[in-house]
């Protein structure tokens, strides 16, 4: 069995699964069981500054997304801070510390962005023996209203800012949370590694409604006829939070720097797929709150017979593996030619190939009266949407056509050299061929 | 020790808790939520096959996707427009040979979408909380006759009526619904569903009905020509073929159908009769439907014979199994050829038969079963023709339903186009409607 021991910023965890900063770590009875469990670290749920706590609603807090079966695929939440006394959140986080050394605990601390609201907490905060701290620029909701939370995370000179003043009145690692609620995700992540921090980790909660009552016109969760929105969390949230982390990882600007990846973490294969994006660990939250904390032995013994499959020793092996394999468009193989291919012992003859290409593509797909389903090749672009629709896992396939051979829809000789859109006569700005 | 189950025909062999679970609801009805995620299961097929196997063709993935979208009335209305009798379509279609049999996940897991059972959860939803769903067009002053008010004949008036002809229903039973309220198993059709789904059908308005009217005898196709602008006769099958056994002239020989009517007509089942040791002869739904319902009336012994190989069973696989699974004996390629007994039937004699290059034949190797009660399922044959071209004892017809005889249409089991199914008979009543509605207003 691999060993899942994980160093990030050289806290080490004996797996890459955290507890992200949420309901599920905002006090010592839930981490004590989170840690029982298994997880092999937990984002104590943000502090706020000293003094009177925040206040929560007294209505529902989360709104959901479902699929077949009432299957959660999205949850939103309005949930604050913590609204407990920073002062039982510090204690709590001390005993738990030292009750669990082997376990990472990292502090999220959200106070204004003044510089001695952060020069005040910090030393109560490394008085825990917490092993680092989340800089929580991410949430967006209630508390962004008031200058915290996503409205720092959406100014990278804030950013900066503050993530300087931590270093410099904190001796631990430094990670920076960031916000999906913006237009290019790298830009905040340079602000933080100006400002020194030592990782950024994402995504935190995308703005959201999740549902609209359609008797009461309220937005869901509704509290007394009206709603907020919330943020977005869950398995539908997980291909824009691998997209953004994927920038992060492959910017030259961000290049190198930790990544703790978050996001709709549902199974280790999801974790898999974060960190060979470039994420040393990742954090989890909403398959937790759906499932409890027990879905962190499916998580390690997932990638745990992942990585013994493929003959990893240490999860260092495979972070960042699928990193150089993201580019831009402009720089995909446009000699590379691929046809659909539906295997007609497995297709069940439901049509959905048909009426998609049909509808709604390249009509490159054939029906006979007995409802036989071939690809016209001559017509088919290889978009894969009926890869994508079909009901039957691996009936349709995409294969590549071999070099040398004619694309029936071209006419043209498929090459086996690369050539791209930087180069194509058809792009104005090609730079001509040496 | 027990005292042995008393022979011949007994009432109250069974007490009053296991008749009710005997003959209750086959399939309980789906829940909400089961029918969501039931719904879920559907794929949406182009030009879904489960259309094709419809007789009335319903656009089955159209309204399983209303009802995974959470409007379960607007799917029913969409079924109800193709079908307006599909509530009790939805419960006594032999969805394995049709629908569920020709969807796609059947073919894939053997596990059909469970169309029948959404289909139920549609239309018991509507029918439940709406009124009925259809208003009448302006009223067209064209009359028109359908004699019998079985599902051909409600579904034809209840077309006709839709667009403003004035219809009056002709039958002879006290109660409408033909097969539905007369000729299936009692735990297909519970709570009274067919007196009530008539009840409903007849809320469009326009339809009056009129009981104790039988074909040849209150009534004569002649008349009807001359006082109504069409005729549509969904009169069914109300003759029972015989079997011309050998043996003396016994007491406990029966038609499949008197006794199933008579069963549903029942008020209290614990005073119904039944035999100890039951046959019955015949290999369609009717046999089933027979035997499965004496067992469940405490028969100790229950045996279906049916002459021909299994595969060739009127019955569908379901049907068989739910028989076997309620401990009736199935036993093919065998034919009765005499009865016994003395003044009571006391057995029946049959002969095994062999599926020869000549059709069925005799193998002249005999076996007797004991029995004190014998029901005939050997199939029906038309009762009065009317002076209507007839072949191989069914009323010949033409297109939607046209007869020989000008202004006459018919439909259902009576016609060669019948198939002796609910759903076939309310397709044929549905395009007989259509046809005269456009004949009428030409």
């Amino acid at each position: 069995m691999a060993d899942l021991t994980t160093r990030f910023l050289g806290i080490e965890s004996p797996n890459p699964f955290w507890l992200a900063s949420a309901p599920p770590t905002d006090k010592e009875y839930n981490v004590r069981r989170a840690f029982e469990a298994g997880w092999g670290g937990v984002v104590w749920k943000t502090l706020g500054a000293e003094g009177p706590p925040v206040v929560n609603v007294n209505g529902p807090r989360y709104g959901a997304i479902y699929g077949a079966d009432r299957r959660l695929l999205g949850l939103n939440n309005i949930e604050l801070i913590t609204d407990r006394d920073l002062e039982t959140n510090l204690e709590e986080m001390a005993r738990v510390k030292a009750d669990y050394p082997d376990r990472a605990l990292i502090a999220s601390i959200m106070v204004p962005c003044e510089e001695a609201a952060w020069k005040a907490i910090l030393p109560r905060v490394e008085e825990t023996n917490a092993d680092g701290i989340e800089l929580n620029f991410g949430c967006p909701h209630g508390m962004s209203e008031r200058g915290m939370g996503a409205a720092v995370g959406q100014v990278p000179e804030y950013i900066e800012m503050v993530a300087r003043w931590c270093k410099q009145y904190y001796d631990r690692p430094v990670i920076v949370k960031l916000t999906p609620n913006i237009t290019d995700v790298r830009k905040p992540a340079e602000a933080a590694r100006r400002g020194g921090a030592d990782a950024v980790s994402l995504i935190n909660t995308i703005n959201s409604i999740t549902s609209v009552n359609l008797d009461s016109f309220s937005p869901e969760p509704s509290i007394d006829g009206k709603g907020s929105h919330g943020g977005y969390c869950g398995p539908a949230v997980k291909p824009i939070a691998l997209s953004m982390v994927s920038e992060i990882a492959r910017h030259e600007a961000t290049r190198g720097m930790p990544i703790s990846g978050i996001g709709g973490v549902t199974t280790w294969r999801d974790a898999a797929e974060f960190m060979v994006l470039g994420a040393g660990n990742v954090q989890v939250c909403t398959a937790a709150m759906t499932y409890g904390f027990r879905i962190v032995e499916e998580m390690c013994a997932g990638l745990s017979d992942w990585m013994d499959e493929k003959g990893y020793r240490s999860t260092a092996d495979f972070v960042g593996k699928a990193v150089l394999n993201v580019t831009d468009w402009k720089n995909l193989n446009l000699n590379y030619v691929a046809k659909a291919k539906i295997d007609q012992d497995l297709c069940i003859k439901c049509g959905r190939c048909y009426a998609a290409c049909e509808d709604t593509s390249h009509q490159a797909i054939a029906m006979t009266p007995d409802r036989m389903f071939e690809v016209i090749d001559a017509e088919c672009v290889a978009c894969n949407l009926c890869v994508d629709v079909c009901p039957v896992e691996n009936c349709i396939d995409m294969v590549p056509m071999s070099a040398g051979s004619v694309d029936p829809r071209t006419g043209r000789v498929v090459s086996p050299d690369h050539a791209d859109w930087t180069t194509h006569p058809n792009n104005p700005m090609a730079q001509a061929a040496e | 020790m027990p005292a042995q189950p008393q022979t011949g025909p007994v009432a109250g062999r069974l007490p009053a808790d296991t008749l009710a679970r005997n003959f209750a609801d086959l399939h309980s009805p789906l829940s909400a939520h089961e029918a969501r995620v039931a719904a879920d299961r559907c794929y949406f097929c182009h030009d879904a096959p489960c259309v094709t196997a419809c007789p009335t063709e319903i656009d089955i993935p159209l309204f399983i996707r209303e009802i995974q979208a959470g409007r379960p009335e607007t799917a029913a209305r969409e079924i109800f427009e193709a079908n307006i009798l599909g509530g009790m379509c939805a419960r006594v279609c032999p969805t394995e040979v049709l629908c569920e049999g020709a969807c796609v996940r059947e073919a894939a897991e053997g596990k059909p979408v469970q169309i029948g059972l959404l289909q139920r959860h549609a239309t018991d939803s509507l029918m439940a909380r709406q009124g009925h769903p259809f208003t009448r067009a302006a009223r067209t002053g064209k009359r028109v006759a359908v004699v019998g008010a079985g599902p051909a004949g409600l579904s034809c008036a209840h077309r006709l009526a839709r667009h403003g002809h004035d219809v009056v229903i002709f039958e002879g039973a006290p109660k409408p619904g033909g097969l539905n309220e007369y000729g299936i198993a009692a735990y297909k059709s519970v709570d009274e569903f067919a007196a009530r789904e008539a009840a409903w059908i007849m809320e469009i308005g326009g339809i009056e009905l009129r009981h104790g009217q039988w074909l040849g005898g209150e009534i004569t196709l002649e008349t009807l020509r001359d006082e109504y602008d069409a005729v549509f006769l969904g009169i069914g099958l109300s003759g029972v073929n015989a079997l011309g056994l050998d043996g003396p002239k016994v007491e406990g020989m029966h038609d499949a159908v008197t006794f199933i009517s008579a069963l549903r007509q029942c008020e209290d089942l614990s005073t119904l009769p039944i035999g100890r040791d039951v046959v019955v002869i015949g290999g369609g739904m009717t046999a089933i439907d027979c035997a499965v319902q004496a067992k469940g009336l405490g028969a100790e012994t229950v045996t279906l014979v049916y002459r021909r190989a299994r595969e060739r069973m009127g019955a569908s696989r379901f049907e068989q199994d739910l028989a076997a699974q309620r401990g009736v004996r199935l036993i093919f390629e065998a034919a009765p050829v005499a009865v016994e007994g003395e003044g009571r039937l006391s057995g029946v004699v049959f002969e095994r038969m062999g599926e020869g290059s000549e059709g069925l034949a005799p193998t002249g190797d005999r076996f007797t079963l004991p029995a004190d009660q014998m029901f005939r399922a050997v199939g029906q044959r038309l009762g009065d023709a009317s002076g209507l071209k007839t072949v191989r004892g069914k009323v010949v017809t033409q297109g939607s339903g046209r007869t020989d005889m000008d202004k006459v249409w018919a439909g259902g089991d009576c016609g060669v186009g019948g198939d002796d199914l609910t759903v076939t008979a309310v397709a044929q009543g549905r395009d007989a409607a259509e046809d005269i509605h456009g004949t009428l207003t030409d």
